[in-house]
């Protein structure tokens, strides 16, 4: 059986990671490497590194991160954050990642989805969305980590990501994000059972409740959090027992 | 110990020499006939699209030399694939090792069945020196759209959508569809048993 994966998503700012952890028996608490071992003994599934960092000498910390990342884990991670074009994607596949999530540049140019996809195959291609909710009631896409809306709606751009080769969705609610109220499950559950692509939840975990939320209710493939995990209030192995008695498939 | 992954346009081979070299083997990564032959593991990594790579494999005489390695060599993802006689995928004619096997393309029935088979899955039935110490049911990761079907060469299952051959062996030759590299301490120990065959016997 197919286990639901739970992914720590690390912050990434020249070269450290940003938020701060309550780990102990870490060499440097801010170092990427050591922090994405941690989460890999405790039995993450997968991890997503996102560079936040907008400078060119960033762009080159960051891609020697990748390798020392690669070099060191063995489980599969994503990495995302100033993807323009198919240039970015070659130097990060190359440095060792094995998937890349694009957010902003495809909503631009959807046509860079195609790209990815025809390039390095649909399993290489996360399509990462930021959404928030109108008072009408329907989800607006949004640019630059939040900041500027756009004409787009969450499903038709979902679908359409979809159709042009991403290999997973990684919804975001801005509404629910950073709120640890749980995740925006009735969007998760609408975006799940009508696309043929793997949707990653993310945004809004507080308990370990909420992860089982996202799964049973969300029919979620996946969980992405961060705050939760760096600040140690949720353990990722007693997270993981807890589904697992739950009734929730993960790998132990 | 001479250690050589084949060197092509596969997607995973920097995956596969890291995780070897977490293991203290330096592999060399060649498409070179003579240090090939030289070799005493040779690893087929790949990722990437059936009928185009299989094209390359031709025009690069890969695809006549592979079948004439006589050490053990281990195939994963698409590298496992291009060993069977062929793939839905673009329609091509594989390297024929396991003769019988023919790649088909996952037909998902109900809205939670995904693809690509993306993720942690169990497998099962395990057979031969690669899953020595290996527990049944333990999750490895999978990333594809094709599988081979069952078969009297599968030396693991896997159950997603249907029950498919998660990994085959016929004499030397071994191959996984999952991925050994990015699956943690299992994947580790399974590429370790392949790595030290001779000292279990094939």
């Amino acid at each position: 059986m197919l286990a639901k994966r739970i992914i720590p998503c690390l912050d990434i700012k020249d070269g450290m990671t940003v938020k701060g952890t309550n780990f102990v028996n870490l060499r440097e608490a801010g170092d990427p490497v050591e922090l994405g071992r941690a989460y890999s003994e405790q039995g993450a599934d997968e991890l997503v590194y996102l560079d936040i960092t907008a400078s060119h000498e960033g762009r080159k910390t960051f891609t020697e991160l990748v390798k020392k990342v690669a070099a060191t884990l063995s489980i599969p991670f994503t990495v995302g954050g100033g993807i323009h074009e198919l240039g970015d994607v070659a130097r990060l596949l190359e440095a060792g990642a094995d998937k890349v999530s694009v957010n902003s540049a495809a909503i631009r140019r959807p046509e860079l989805i195609d790209e990815i996809a025809l390039h390095f195959g649909s399993q290489v291609c996360v399509c990462a969305i930021d959404a928030k909710k109108t008072p009408e009631g329907s989800w607006i896409c949004y640019l630059n980590g939040g900041r500027i809306p756009t004409g787009r709606t969450l499903f038709e751009w979902a679908h359409e990501a979809a159709g042009r080769g991403a290999g997973e969705i990684l919804f975001t609610s801005m509404d629910h994000d950073g709120v640890h109220t749980g995740y925006a499950n009735e969007a998760l559950v609408e975006l799940s059972e009508s696309l043929p692509i793997p949707v990653i939840a993310s945004g809004g975990a507080g308990k370990m409740e909420h992860f089982k939320e996202a799964f049973t209710l969300g029919k979620a493939d996946a969980a992405l959090a961060a705050g939760v995990f760096h600040f140690g209030e949720i353990g990722i192995a007693d997270l993981k027992k807890y589904l697992h008695e739950e009734g929730v498939n993960v790998r132990l | 110990m001479k250690v050589s992954i084949i060197k092509y346009n596969a997607g995973n081979i920097r995956s596969v020499d890291y995780a070897l070299r977490r293991l203290g083997i330096e592999a060399e990564i060649t498409a070179d006939e003579k240090a090939l032959r030289q070799s005493d593991r040779i690893i087929f990594p790949g990722v990437g699209e059936a009928s185009s790579t299989m094209e390359y494999m031709r025009r690069e005489g890969l695809d006549r030399l592979i079948p004439t390695f006589r050490q053990p060599v281990l195939g994963i993802c698409l590298g496992m694939q291009l060993l069977c006689r062929s793939s839905e995928e673009g329609g091509a004619k594989g390297m024929n090792i396991f003769d019988t096997v023919d790649i088909r393309r996952f037909c998902p029935q109900e809205k939670a069945e995904k693809v690509p088979h993306m993720g942690w899955n169990t497998i099962q039935n395990l057979k031969g020196p690669l899953y020595k110490g290996i527990e049944e049911g333990s999750f490895v990761y999978f990333v594809h759209s094709y599988y081979a079907p069952l078969s009297p060469y599968a030396a693991a299952t896997a159950d997603y959508i249907l029950p498919f051959s998660a990994s085959l062996q016929k004499g030397n030759f071994f191959a996984t569809q999952f991925h050994p590299e990015k699956s943690g301490k299992v994947g580790e120990r399974i590429l370790k048993n392949f790595i030290e065959l001779s000292e279990t016997g094939l």
